[in-house]
């Protein structure tokens, strides 16, 4: 595996507002190596979100280390190491969805021909070659948030960071996107950071999780995945799928603050 | 066939509103002076018309000019404070109050500062045309959402890039009413203007000179030569409109 992609050390964040400071991350220690496939899961306030835009260098830690790709986190940024695809699809309305798909390509100064030649490539990717020419109101959730995968693979990165995409979706969408997103990245051979609070789609997706808990966001434990890859639709009926989804469930149970059950959907941590 | 179906309405409505006119004016006897009827105006208007061509264009050259100058002006400055969401924020309230001020008041003055010709005019459009078109501009550009900016910084957009694919194409739906609303004023500005003085040329001088003689059907021509053009530089301005945001409008229409 060599030397991880994605390490943080003793990472601690306070946010600091009028009514006082409020101790979103500590002591967060982890390690993504190459082509790994880790999500972070936890009830919401639990500093996830947090976790994933500092690796990104969209907050910056008041404590610890972070190196991206053996960079500082803004390095990475700089060199635009990764691709983010948040919560919510963020397609530009006045762009088509190709034209979406070509922004990173243009803020990139990238030549012309990829320009041309890379947002189809990627759209068909996504199962969405024929939409290019729509604009992003004129589709579905699911196929907008398709589309915010496909922008943000437009530069082939080696990390992709993901914060809750489908916490927005219905679960069917949800569970197709999953698939999808494994041949995605079986394709493009990413590292994955990826946020939720579904802890199916935890289990199916990753190669590991890490468990948090809020107030202040520490981890709890990290879990293994072990199920056998490629990850298809019986993999949902595997007996082993079962016990990792208990298992990830009993670790969040453990969590006194978590005692109430489900958090809300659409929130972020 | 849809186009017809939408307009329709709208036509039924103006050929109903003239033949009123036309009615009660006949039923009631109204003197022309107070009130003439449509066919007079009209047939005023084909016997006056050099004469309001010349005035018309006078008067349309300073409403397109002072537009033309207000409405760059306040998109200009607006870009300019949206560097500074701290200097927006001080004087966006004071942009908006001016919106309440009479700006038309200042058209006597106006004529002291800039002279009885066109110049004084002009600056009154400028001044009516500029702030609307700032305080919505300025809007626009401010009001991103915190997303579409973290992802231009995901992707370390520079400022300008920001601005360019992000603030700009972003503001047109908010900048756009405004250019509209501005088109209006402008003629408002320029016809009112001319009312305080200026040469006889022009619409504004010929109405209130052709109203204070009786000379009703003169000025009602004159009237309608202004509403004409009114009209025509608003949807100039919506035409522009629709060909600078397709997206917008392909959405409205679905």
């Amino acid at each position: 595996m060599g030397s991880p992609i994605i390490e943080l050390a003793s990472v601690d964040k306070t946010f600091e507002s009028r009514a006082g400071a409020t101790e979103a991350l500590r002591a967060i220690s982890l390690a993504v190596d190459a082509g790994e496939f880790v999500s972070v899961i936890g009830p919401s306030g639990c500093g996830k979100s947090s976790l994933l835009r500092i690796v990104g260098d969209l907050v910056e830690p008041s404590a610890g280390a972070v190196r991206v790709k053996g960079k500082s986190a803004r390095q990475a940024r700089l060199d635009r190491d990764y691709g983010i695809v948040f919560q919510t699809p963020v397609l530009y309305d006045w762009r088509t969805v190709l034209e979406n798909v070509r922004l990173p390509l243009e803020l990139a100064g990238r030549p012309r021909v990829e320009r041309e030649e890379r947002p189809p490539a990627l759209l068909r990717l996504v199962g969405l070659e024929e939409f290019g020419g729509h604009y992003p109101w004129q589709l579905s959730g699911g196929m907008q948030q398709r589309v915010s995968i496909a922008r943000a693979l437009a530069l082939n990165p080696s990390i992709l960071l993901m914060d809750e995409p489908f916490g927005a979706l219905d679960e069917m969408t949800r569970e197709r996107l999953n698939q999808e997103l494994l041949q995605v990245c079986a394709e493009t051979a990413a590292s994955v950071l990826f946020v939720t609070h579904s802890i199916a789609e935890a289990v199916f997706l990753s190669t590991r999780i890490v468990v948090m808990s809020p107030r202040p966001g520490h981890i709890d434990r990290v879990v293994t995945v072990d199920l056998p890859h490629p990850r298809v639709d019986k993999t949902r009926a595997h007996p082993r799928f079962f016990e990792l989804v208990t298992e990830v469930r009993q670790s969040l149970r453990e969590d006194p603050g978590l005692a109430a059950g489900h958090t809300r959907p659409g929130e972020s941590g | 066939m849809g186009r017809v179906r939408e307009y329709a309405p709208a036509a039924l409505v103006l050929v109903t509103g003239l033949l009123l006119w036309e009615a009660v004016v006949f039923a009631f006897s109204i003197e022309f002076y107070l009130l003439p009827a449509p066919h007079v105006i009209v047939h005023s208007l084909r016997e006056t018309y050099p004469v309001l061509v010349e005035a018309g264009l006078y008067t349309f050259t300073e409403a397109v000019l002072g537009y033309a100058l207000g409405c760059g002006g306040g998109i200009l400055a607006a870009m300019a404070a949206s560097r500074s969401p701290a200097f927006a924020g001080v004087v966006l309230p004071y942009a908006v109050a001016s919106a309440s001020v009479p700006i038309i008041a200042l058209a006597p003055l106006a004529i002291v500062w800039f002279g009885v010709e066109q110049g004084s005019k002009i600056a009154i459009v400028v001044l009516m045309t500029f702030f609307p078109t700032f305080v919505s501009t300025l809007r626009g550009l401010l009001s991103v959402t915190p997303q579409s900016l973290e992802l231009m910084r995901s992707y370390a957009a520079s400022e300008q890039q920001i601005f360019l694919k992000l603030r700009l194409p972003h503001s047109l739906p908010m900048m756009f009413p405004a250019l509209r609303a501005c088109a209006t004023l402008a003629m408002i500005g320029a016809v009112v203007s001319e009312f305080f003085g200026g040469p006889v040329k022009s619409l504004g001088v010929y109405i209130k000179s052709t109203a204070s003689l009786f000379q009703t059907r003169q000025a009602w021509s004159a009237i309608l030569v202004a509403c004409a053009l009114g009209l025509l530089f608003y949807f100039a301005v919506a035409l522009v409109e629709r060909l600078a945001m397709p997206w917008h409008f392909e959405r409205r229409e679905d």
